[in-house]
């Protein structure tokens, strides 16, 4: 391995090479529409307009953005929430033509001096869920987007041919161009569209372009990602990270587009025209510090990126394997963060945007690839990141090499690992109980462990296989549930509470059950069950930190409005608590990292000249954050029975999950529910296991009536329209719509606490309608 | 191009020092346009009760491995360069220089370091800094990536 300081010329990865005919590629391209646009600058980290693109009219327009907008959208997902509003109708899916995509940045995005700036949230509605769905991203499309002028990106519409959109910010040039020719597989699409669209020939040049595409498995599943590319000077590869939940890759490629390419000229460290850059260098120097002088000894972000919490998580018995029945497993070490170090290639700063020295986002260069169309080339495999880990734990996968090669074909063929791996660990669990066998799943053996099976999936998959096993398996657990329901193959009690879906979303890649607050940081979130709104595990389960409902509930309402605020502003949320100041424990609220929560303070304010205080980021996220769930509901969602989790994720569905956590379960018989000892030894597991369930469905029952309460929503989970006006939400129409459906909870008696409350306990609040 | 197998480093004579800080002028000259000196220079020399020290870049190169852009390189006569029109500001060498060499002033986003142009020397009226030169393997440093380390 070289030993540091190469020049970045001379560095090689050992990659196949491949020779292309651009010049006949780039001839091949038929230019649909072309617009030019004038540059203007940025002022304090907004371009003040969004383009807005629309494939079937062809129409290319700009849309300002107003200082009211800023004021309560903020921008990055709340632009984007907020350009959806205009655009969409309540009963907008996924393919229809109305239906947008829409990516957005944040008027901290391309800021370089603060580690984690270069996030993109892209928005739509899910083919998963028929809700939004909102995705961070790392990459260099956002920064580019923003430095070529524009603070989002919208497309509404359908090409009839596929299509490449050309933003080119260097020229002030937005073209729709057909794309016959080029691959759509990420790897080698973002690598030829790169060299065919950088200025110059040469690498400087080809670090100005970037690329979102999606490959083969998003156009035939509905688990698309949206890939993002950000060039890599030294090892001469495009490389990408994934806009990965809800599939919008679906959507992208529904739309017929096959990559959209933005590209710009020279930019430098305050491309952003921040108010006060000498704040922003003073304070994101002190973070790199922060990270060079404590990383080692805290994450090891920087050596072996996410995936240093495989080892973390199976010592206490959260890393989901097979299925979540068990929280580790023995074959665990072999995937290890070690055994992904040994892969790694060092010595090349690896974040995803730049300045970025968390540098997260590692890579193994060479990989031969074992299956598939790209069988003996040698590639570069992003990842894999502990989510893609923790997949492979689920669907039993125990071998760094197949984790890689998993984690290879996901990224070309554009699908997110996390559903995906979690989808096919279900079908995995019901092909053990013979719910599923040989012959329903069009002769693949999809038993646990098997890497060839699970592969042979996502190629059959690619290839738009027609049987009806993988039309119906490539949708997601909840079509399957519905399909082996059908079927009457299996025990409907046992499908609907083993298949990890809330929402119509898969599970990402924790076990929940023995922490209340985090079955409801899955349960009680937008855009379905994923833990960027909360990650309450360790203060939880660990440290018992949030004893109480009341606990929980400020826990559920402090920690996704936080962590809503970096998507608001196109920041990366690990900065913030994957590393710590030296002395955080010793602050009042370690879990809040006060000093880094005052760093986004200087930060916000040092950008955008404004004046705001830690209190106001919270205020910034609430008005969000409201506004989504209320255009769910808008959506006919986003409400108590929406947010319903399967038992899988709340307590042992089976026997043997019940036996292998024996003692702990019988412990909580006794001391929860003061069972005696003695008829709990008397007791059969199936028994036991009812107990428990009932027990744990009233607890989360209670955790949501708490939740609720806290965050201004009536009992069945609708923002209010007091509560939204506080929040300066006061658009008429969204209010008139909550009421109504207020009203009509009201008539149906939905109005009510969802927990069952005992002579000694007492629900969130006496007076039942505290939300009028 | 050969590889540069040597360097040119500052050495500082502290005993012939006296405090004048002509160098740090000179050095500020040739970055900033300026003679003003401290937080414009890359070199800085620090009162030590009753002698003096010299703060400056080593050439040992680190954070050649941190910039994400290619913008700091090692230049034919050995000395870590970096180039602003490349420089896109992003502090990783400032932030992970481990002894503060690499510097920022607030007149630019672009940090700036020792060049070992020698400017400082000829300035200095005592004759306290020399340029000598050294092997580069025999200081070259790495970025810290290994486990446990």
């Amino acid at each position: 391995m070289s030993e540091g300081q190469i020049p970045v010329e001379e560095y090689e990865t050992g990659n196949t090479k491949h020779k292309w005919e651009l010049k006949k590629i780039k001839s091949a391209h038929k230019v649909i529409h072309k617009s030019s646009y004038k540059k203007g600058k940025i002022e304090r980290g907004f371009a003040n307009r969004t383009l807005y693109i629309n494939l079937t009219t062809k129409e290319i327009k700009e849309k300002k953005v107003t200082e009211e907008m800023k004021k309560k959208f903020t921008g990055g997902r709340g632009f984007g929430l907020k350009l959806m509003w205009d655009s969409i109708d309540p009963s907008t899916r996924w393919n229809n033509d109305e239906n947008e995509l829409i990516i957005t940045t944040g008027p901290l995005c391309g800021v370089t001096q603060y580690p984690g700036s270069g996030k993109s949230l892209c928005l739509s509605v899910s083919p998963a869920t028929n809700i939004i769905c909102d995705c961070n991203v790392g990459g260099f499309f956002g920064p580019y987007l923003k430095f070529s002028g524009f603070d989002a990106l919208e497309i509404q519409g359908k090409a009839k041919e596929d299509v490449v959109i050309v933003i080119d910010g260097e020229n002030g040039r937005i073209t729709i161009e057909t794309a016959p020719l080029e691959e759509t597989n990420t790897h080698l699409l973002s690598e030829q569209l790169t060299h065919i669209y950088a200025t110059e020939d040469n690498d400087k040049s080809r670090q100005k372009v970037s690329v979102v595409s999606a490959g083969k498995g998003a156009e035939n599943s509905w688990w698309g990602c949206l890939n993002f590319s950000f060039y890599d000077i030294r090892r001469k590869v495009p490389r990408i990270k994934q806009a990965g939940r809800g599939g919008l890759g679906t959507v992208l490629r529904d739309k017929r587009i096959k990559a959209i390419v933005v590209k710009v000229g020279r930019f430098t460290g305050v491309s952003n025209n921040p108010a006060d850059s000498i704040k922003l260098a003073e304070v994101g120097t002190k973070l790199h510090r922060e990270i060079r002088d404590l990383d080692r000894y805290q994450c090891n972000m920087r050596a072996v990126g996410t995936a240093h919490l495989v080892e973390i998580m199976n010592e206490y018995d959260l890393l989901p394997c097979e299925n979540y029945r068990f929280g580790c497993f023995p074959k665990a070490s072999k995937v290890f963060s070690a055994e992904f170090y040994k892969y790694f290639t060092k010595i090349i700063p690896d974040g995803c945007w730049h300045g970025c020295t968390m540098a997260c986002a590692k890579t193994v260069d060479g990989f031969t690839v074992k299956t598939g169309p790209y069988k003996g080339q040698k590639v570069t495999v992003d990842g894999p990141e502990y989510e893609t880990v923790g997949a492979c734990a689920n669907m039993s996968i125990w071998d760094p090499e197949w984790v890689l090669e998993f984690n290879f074909y996901c990224d070309t063929y554009g699908i997110d690992t996390i559903s995906t791996g979690t989808a096919i660990a279900f079908y995995q669990e019901m092909y053990e109980y013979g719910i599923l066998n040989k012959e329903r799943c069009d002769g693949i053996e999809l038993c646990f462990g098997n890497s060839d099976a699970v592969l042979e999936f996502l190629h059959k998959m690619a290839n738009a296989d027609k049987s009806e096993f993988i039309k119906v398996a490539s949708k997601g657990i909840r079509r399957v549930k519905n399909w082996i329901i059908k079927n009457s193959w299996g025990d409907k009690y046992l499908i609907e509470e083993c298949g990890m879906e809330s929402k119509g979303l898969e599970y990402s890649e924790y076990v929940t059950k023995e922490s209340l607050a985090m079955q409801g940081g899955y349960g009680l979130t937008l855009k379905g069950p994923q833990h960027d709104e909360a990650w309450l595990i360790f203060m939880d389960m660990v440290n018992n930190a949030i004893p109480t409902f009341q606990d929980k509930a400020e826990a559920l309402h402090y920690f996704p409005m936080w962590r809503t605020w970096f998507g608001l502003n196109g920041l990366c949320k690990l900065p913030w608590n994957d590393i710590e100041p030296a002395n955080n424990a010793e602050t009042d609220e370690p879990a809040k990292v006060p000093e880094h929560v005052q760093n986004y303070v200087d930060y916000q304010n040092a950008v955008t000249g404004w004046n705001i205080k830690k209190e106001d980021l919270i205020l910034q996220s609430e008005r969000c954050y409201n506004w989504q769930r209320a255009m769910n509901v808008w959506m006919g969602r986003g409400q108590r029975k929406d947010d319903w989790i399967p038992y899988r994720s709340m307590g042992p569905v089976t026997k043997l999950e019940y036996l292998s956590r024996k003692e702990r379960y019988d412990k909580q018989l006794i001391e929860k529910l003061n069972i005696k000892n003695k008829e709990v030894e008397q007791m059969d597991v199936k028994e036991k296991i009812n107990k428990l369930y009932e027990h744990r469905q009233n607890q989360y029952q209670k955790l949501m009536d708490a939740v609720y309460y806290r965050r201004g929503w009536t009992p069945n989970g609708i923002p209010t329209p007091k509560k939204m006006k506080e929040l300066g939400m006061d658009n008429k129409e969204m209010l008139n719509i909550l009421q109504q459906k207020i009203n009509e909870d009201e008539k149906a008696g939905l109005n009510l606490w969802g927990g069952k409350y005992n002579k000694r306990e007492k629900p969130p609040c006496n007076d039942l309608k505290y939300w009028e | 191009m050969d590889k540069p197998k040597t360097v040119k480093i500052l050495k500082f004579h502290p005993e012939k020092c006296n405090g004048c800080l002509d160098c740090e002028r000179a050095c500020s000259q040739i970055h900033f346009k300026t003679d003003e000196g401290g937080d414009k220079s890359a070199i800085r020399i620090i009162k030590d009760n009753k002698s003096f020290k010299m703060h400056v870049c080593d050439q040992r190169g680190l954070c050649i491995d941190m910039c994400p852009v290619g913008a700091l390189s090692r230049r034919k006569h050995g000395t870590v360069w970096l180039d602003n029109d490349i420089c896109i500001g992003c502090q990783a060498c400032v932030g992970f220089c481990p002894i503060g060499a690499m510097r920022k002033s607030e007149a630019r986003i672009e940090p700036f370091k020792c060049i070992s142009c020698g400017a400082c020397v000829r300035a200095c009226p005592n004759d306290a800094l020399d340029l000598v030169q050294v092997k580069i393997s025999d200081i070259k440093d790495v970025v810290y990536y290994k486990q446990g380390a």
